[in-house]
């Protein structure tokens, strides 16, 4: 979901592999918005699995796969580190606060992969040049509206710099550790 | 205002994140606990403010869970669902602010001035203040940010929720829980030692260990240390690892590459030991020492034990 300045991004896609590409035309402006018509498009498809990113890499929310397996009704794997298929059923690993899990999945399912699902993989010529032909669509949005609304960014407190200690007296980073930063 | 407040057990313990969302919760209005299956006693909800705690059936896949905590909220008219931003919090946050036509404003880091949400982003470079459009809203608060509240001894009262939850989804075959080594699981760790390529190999770990004996830390590692397989991928700390917290977190032979940073830049105290003075990480830190690991980390090590 984007601007035509996404179209390079999913060009990209289908060089190392993706067959089609679709970008839904609107700028995204949180998570409930981008789900909504991620959900509303694929509402229209039929499909096996939606694969989503573990973060975006600016607001790092981790909220849009869970959002949009709930309007599609479907399981939602978050932070999967493998994919199987197996008698017809989705095998996936998945680590949780309590230890990792492996889980199966019957029906279609939307998960977010964690590192360790896939090698990052480099678009070779072959590719590139095969990419300008794949289809790549692009659909209205449905005006779906945001849940939440940015009212200013901030740089957090700079650092004071760090404070060296001789390396032949690390007792004294204890006494800092201890006494100054109340750490220990 | 009336909030709902998510809580995962381990043990019949409400976890340590858990009790932060539940304190959060509870400094913002009137806050009743949801929670799946077995607790021991009020699961230590009523010390961080609690009075109630709704009590769905256990063993409930994702899809499942949101729909006992919009259920809850429903049933109680809370137009406000907490829970902690971790690997559960992830799955299900998205789904109940999808049921309850919900904002969803994920990772907080401080209590609320006003309606104003205050979280990270760009991976900890900066913070943005957030507030809710719609009139309901689902926060996720980032574990190790908020603090836990001061205990006051108080007890939660339990009632039992039952509401429909639909068919379980997704099969466990298998659960196995690494072993920390009777070290706190890296997630709420308050004090971490962790090392990286400088250490020249997973034979020389020993040292690592040790030091975290000594201060009573968790041990971590950055990524080309688990990419090569010297130490377990569950303890890669970074932008693609897990992201921590700790009051106080020790690299070790980590040079600092800003997608290390991005996972360790919210710990309060940062100690760098690296023999290369330019090492970027020196400019994140708080304290550091100049020099060759296999000399500093024992000698280090001795200090903490001399305590």
């Amino acid at each position: 979901m984007g601007g035509a300045d996404c179209d390079p991004i999913l060009r990209k896609a289908l060089a190392i592999g993706a067959h089609e590409a679709v970008r839904i035309d609107a700028e995204p402006q949180d998570a409930m918005q981008v789900a909504a018509e991620i959900a509303a498009y694929a509402k229209g498809q039929s499909f096996d699995a939606i694969l989503c990113g573990k973060e975006t890499i600016d607001h790092n929310s981790s909220a849009v796969p869970a959002m949009i397996a709930e309007h599609l009704d479907v399981p939602c794997i978050a932070l999967a580190t493998s994919l199987d298929y197996a008698d017809g059923k989705a095998v996936m690993t998945r680590e949780t606060a309590l230890g990792i899990e492996k889980i199966s999945v019957g029906g279609s399912f939307v998960l977010s992969a964690a590192k360790g699902m896939a090698e990052q993989r480099i678009p070779n010529m072959r590719g590139i040049m095969a990419a300008r032909t794949k289809p790549l669509q692009v659909v209205a949005a449905q005006g779906a509206a945001p849940g939440t609304r940015i009212e200013r960014f901030a740089l957090p407190d700079e650092k004071a710099g760090v404070k060296l200690v001789d390396a032949e007296n690390p007792a004294e980073l204890v006494r800092l550790l201890r006494e100054e930063a109340k750490v220990i | 205002m009336k909030c709902i407040a998510f809580i995962q057990t381990k043990g019949g313990q409400a976890t340590k994140a858990s009790l932060e969302a539940a304190g959060f919760a509870a400094g913002i209005g009137e806050a009743v606990a949801v929670v799946s299956g077995d607790l021991d006693g009020d699961g230590g909800l009523g010390s961080v403010g609690i009075q109630r705690v709704l009590q769905g059936a256990g063993d409930l896949d994702d899809s499942q869970l949101g729909r006992l905590v919009s259920a809850a909220a429903e049933h109680e008219g809370a137009s406000l669902v907490v829970c902690a931003q971790d690997h559960l919090g992830k799955s299900i946050a998205g789904r109940v602010a999808v049921r309850m036509n919900a904002g969803l404003i994920a990772g907080v880091t401080v209590a609320p001035d006003g309606d104003n949400y205050t979280r990270n982003v760009f991976s900890g470079k900066a913070t943005a203040q957030v507030k809710g459009a719609t009139d309901n809203l689902v926060i996720t608060t980032t574990p190790n940010a908020i603090g836990m509240p001061a205990a006051s001894g108080a007890t939660a009262s339990i009632e039992a929720f039952d509401t429909e939850l639909g068919e379980r989804k997704v099969d466990i075959l298998e659960a196995a829980s690494p072993s920390t080594g009777g070290r706190a699981p890296l997630p709420e760790a308050e004090l971490v030692v962790s090392a990286g390529r400088g250490m020249k190999g997973p034979e020389n770990w020993g040292l690592i260990e040790d030091l975290a004996d000594a201060v009573g830390a968790t041990t971590a590692c950055s990524r080309p240390v688990s990419d090569i397989g010297w130490r377990p991928h569950h303890e890669h700390v970074g932008q693609t690892g897990i992201a921590i917290r700790p009051n106080l977190y020790i690299a070790v032979g980590i040079s600092g590459a800003i997608q290390h940073l991005a996972g360790v830049n919210g710990s309060k105290v940062i100690v760098v030991i690296n023999k290369d003075p330019e090492a970027p990480f020196f400019k994140a830190a708080d304290y550091g020492i100049v020099g060759d690991a296999f000399d500093v980390v024992p000698k280090l090590t001795e200090a903490f034990k001399a305590l």
